[in-house]
């Protein structure tokens, strides 16, 4: 049709966006990763990578392959499903070289105060003191064992050291 | 916690989308209104507001390229903002917007300017000298055809253009609603009336964003305004503004009515936090005073003087207005808790990346792309075209 | 207690391997990790919770969250009477260091509520995402890919339970993995390690010796808004009409 004549400008101006469609091809060929689609509309491998992050907390059972006699007291008594590193705190990279990294002694007027401080907003049948009304200032673990704390259930107060030597 | 009352979930404290979130559907929403001005006189056929058109073009495609920067500013990462287009989530409003802003800006706003300057453009790369020679020659693409014929395809072509662009402006600022809209976390957002009230809103605040400048380019060159066209311009904005102040009325007396779960915590919000910004600048000094001008103006036969200050008072309200509207949606979005038992606090800064001075910035930048546009583009009528070539 | 030298001997070597196990591998490739056999939830057990703040701590510890953000928190409610479109709620640095004491005589019910990622089925937050980096694994964890994240911000906005923040430095997108890191090593997640009540507990719903199947049969359980239809998968026994 005679009409395309003088349309040669819209077809140079068509042209561009043609060129520029297949110049985003082209980069987007490059640029989006490799694993994008995997799974899903995200890159896949990123499920990987978030799976390979350190682990802190080496998990009870972990402890319990070595400590095996206190986890034989804990079982027994009121704190056998209180995990050890509620209370020592992340301990994968004690776990990692035993011998290097020794924990700490937790602190047991700041430690158990936490969870057993009396408060009227705490579950009833929790049990749950006054410190300085319950012991006047003498620490928990001179009548508790914290593996086992309520008193006369096990060995008593002297077996709460537990440490590998 | 500072600035908080009640109680708020943690991580609410801290709004995450600042007063650069606030500017962004602002501005969009200029560029659609200058878009359907534009489409006023190419499509509708009222020829009262030709001489706005070229200059409602420029001012859309200046806005346009100046919305991208808030939202650049914005992001944790902006150099990773090209995965929006290779990779655009098509369940992600925010993705699909993209592709909207893209397609508005080449196949409707840069075709349309082209199509409609493209006589000019070839006369000028063919008059003037040295840079300006070759910036002019690349934008013919090659082509000196200014036929008759081919204007008359372009004409057409353009009408086209011009008809595809009006949804394709009510689908880049209803997007924009849309985002906000289709967010059912959050109560003050979320309502299929967002992407209208947007729409509508945009429409009145482009469309006095062109009357002003028409109005005050016109005096900066010395010449006479067209009251003709001020009048029509004035007339489109007030029934505009009015269906966009009744939708708004509409989503309030709903939330009223309805009283759901969070209209308690929304309209305490509403009277405290927001007392200022939404009842006295968007509501009464925004929305009812330009009303009750424009109104009379329909009304009273007023003499020119006192039309165009009235013109130019409700203009500025009205933009006024629609930035309140913007603000009171993004920041008064984010200041209630998820949990309708606190409230935060925006605490906005002043020179940061998304502070109030970068905002300010980017508010002023589009009328430097405009002065430019306007410079390589002349879009006034009577200027010939000898005298507009032999710019620097 | 001690362990003899020569018990250490034999204990130490095992330890080291069984420990080298604990560390290996990515999940897909690892043939004791497979995705499609699993599909993770979480169980939370209101009238278990002290407060005590131990899971809010070991997720930090855990996964470097920053100060003044949280992956995971716990909320105090204090409801008076019938009011329960009212209850007044603390959650002090995210119940961290626990809480105040309350004294005893006060009116009305009080209780803890642990708050973190519900890990939607149909997360709203994965809706809006706009290049792909936040998604749900086949095995039901909602995940963050921060080298991709732009720091957009829209999946905090789209988040009905406020579960998700900006990290401060990283400027991307964070929030509870599920410990993900933890899960398909066969360990638990930290927080759940660290209560010391048994008040959260991790729960894999394709695995039919889990107890969460026996729970889920025997009590109450609800989730949180869920008028919003996402599908959550923190479980709450006990949930009070309250709890926001």
């Amino acid at each position: 049709m005679s009409g395309l004549k003088d349309t040669g400008h819209l077809f140079r101006f068509a042209g561009l966006f043609v060129l520029a469609f297949l110049v985003f091809l082209v980069v987007r060929s490059y640029v989006v990763p490799k694993t994008f689609g995997e799974y899903g509309h995200y890159r896949g491998a990123a499920i990987g990578e978030i799976a390979s992050r350190p682990v802190k907390f080496a998990g009870h059972q972990t402890c319990e392959t070595c400590h095996t006699d206190i986890a034989d007291t804990k079982t027994k008594g009121a704190h056998a499903h209180v995990n050890c590193e509620a209370c020592h705190g992340a301990l994968a990279a004690h776990a990692d070289d035993p011998t290097s990294v020794t924990p700490a002694k937790p602190d047991t007027a700041v430690l158990c105060a936490r969870c057993h401080t009396a408060s009227a907003a705490k579950p009833v049948g929790f049990p749950q003191v006054d410190p300085a009304d319950h012991s006047g200032g003498v620490p928990c673990e001179t009548c508790h064992n914290p593996h086992s704390p309520v008193i006369g259930s096990d060995s008593g107060a002297s077996t709460a050291k537990g440490g590998a030597k | 916690m500072s600035g908080v009352e009640g109680y708020m979930y943690p991580n609410e404290v801290t709004l995450y989308w600042s007063v650069l979130i606030v500017l962004y559907p602002f501005i969009t929403g200029l560029v659609a209104g200058a878009f359907i001005l534009a489409s006023l006189e190419r499509v509708f056929r009222v020829e009262a507001v030709k001489p706005t058109y070229r200059l409602a073009l420029l001012t859309a495609l200046a806005f346009l390229l100046d919305a991208p920067l808030p939202l650049q500013l914005h992001l944790g990462h902006p150099e990773r903002s090209p995965e929006m287009y290779f990779t655009p989530h098509s369940t992600s409003a925010m993705a699909m917007f993209g592709y909207v802003y893209l397609w508005y800006l080449m196949a409707v706003l840069v075709f349309e300017i082209w199509l409609d300057y493209r006589r000019d453009i070839v006369l000028m790369s063919q008059q003037s000298k040295g840079v300006m020679r070759l910036i002019y020659k690349v934008m013919t693409l090659g082509s000196s055809n200014i036929s008759e014929r081919a204007l008359h395809i372009d004409d057409k072509v353009g009408w086209i253009v011009t008809l595809v662009g009006i949804p394709s402006a009510f689908l880049l600022h209803g997007y924009v609603g849309f985002i906000f809209g289709s967010i059912k976390a959050n109560p003050w957002w979320s309502s299929p009336l967002m992407p209208v009230v947007f729409i509508f809103s945009a429409m009145a605040s482009g469309i006095a964003a062109v009357m002003l400048l028409y109005m005050a380019t016109t005096k900066l060159r010395g010449q006479k305004i067209d009251m003709r066209c001020v009048d029509t311009i004035a007339m489109y904005m007030f029934y505009i503004f009015i269906i966009d102040f009744s939708l708004e009325m509409l989503d309030l007396v709903h939330r009223v009515y309805e009283a759901d779960e969070s209209f308690r915590s929304l309209n305490f919000m509403v009277h405290t936090k927001l007392y200022f910004s939404q009842i006295v600048v968007q509501i009464f000094v925004g929305t009812l005073v330009p009303l009750i001008l424009l109104f009379l103006t329909q009304v009273v036969k007023l003499p020119e003087v006192v039309r165009k200050r009235i013109f130019v008072l409700s203009g500025c309200l009205i933009l006024i207005s629609v930035f309140a509207m913007r603000w009171n949606v993004v920041i008064g979005g984010q200041l209630f808790s998820k949990s309708f038992l606190g409230y935060t606090t925006y605490k906005m800064e002043l020179v940061t990346r998304e502070g109030l001075l970068a905002a300010a910035g980017l508010t002023i930048l589009p009328l430097l792309f405009l002065w430019a546009l306007v410079k390589l583009l002349p879009p006034w009528p009577d200027k010939s075209l000898h005298e507009a070539a032999t710019g620097d | 207690m001690n362990i003899s030298r020569r018990h250490l001997l034999i204990l130490l070597p095992a330890a080291a391997v069984a420990w080298k196990h604990v560390l290996a591998g990515t999940p897909e490739d690892s043939p004791n990790y497979q995705m499609s056999e699993h599909w993770w939830g979480m169980l939370i057990d209101i009238p278990k919770c002290i407060g005590c703040g131990n899971c809010v701590r070991a997720c930090q510890t855990e996964n470097d969250v920053p100060d003044g953000f949280f992956r995971t928190w716990v909320e105090r409610y204090h409801r008076t009477d019938w009011h329960l479109e009212n209850p007044e709620v603390i959650s002090p640095d995210g119940g961290k260091e626990g809480f105040p004491v309350v004294q005893a005589g006060e009116e009305g019910k009080f209780f803890f509520v642990p708050k973190m990622c519900n890990h939607c089925a149909d997360s709203p937050c994965t809706q809006v995402c706009p290049v792909g980096a936040t998604f749900v694994t086949p095995d039901g964890v909602v995940l963050i890919d921060q080298t991709y994240c732009l720091g957009c911000a829209y999946c905090v906005q789209a988040c009905p339970y406020g579960c998700r923040y900006i990290h401060p430095t990283k400027k991307v997108a964070d929030k509870c993995t599920l410990c993900y890191h933890r899960i398909t090593k066969g360990l638990t997640t930290a927080c759940c390690e660290a209560c010391p009540t048994g008040a959260r507990q991790l729960a894999d719903l394709k695995n039919p010796n889990d107890p969460i199947h026996e729970f889920l049969k025997t009590h109450t359980v609800q989730v949180l808004k869920p008028q919003m239809a996402t599908g959550a998968k923190a479980f709450y026994n006990g949930l009070d009409g309250s709890v926001r």
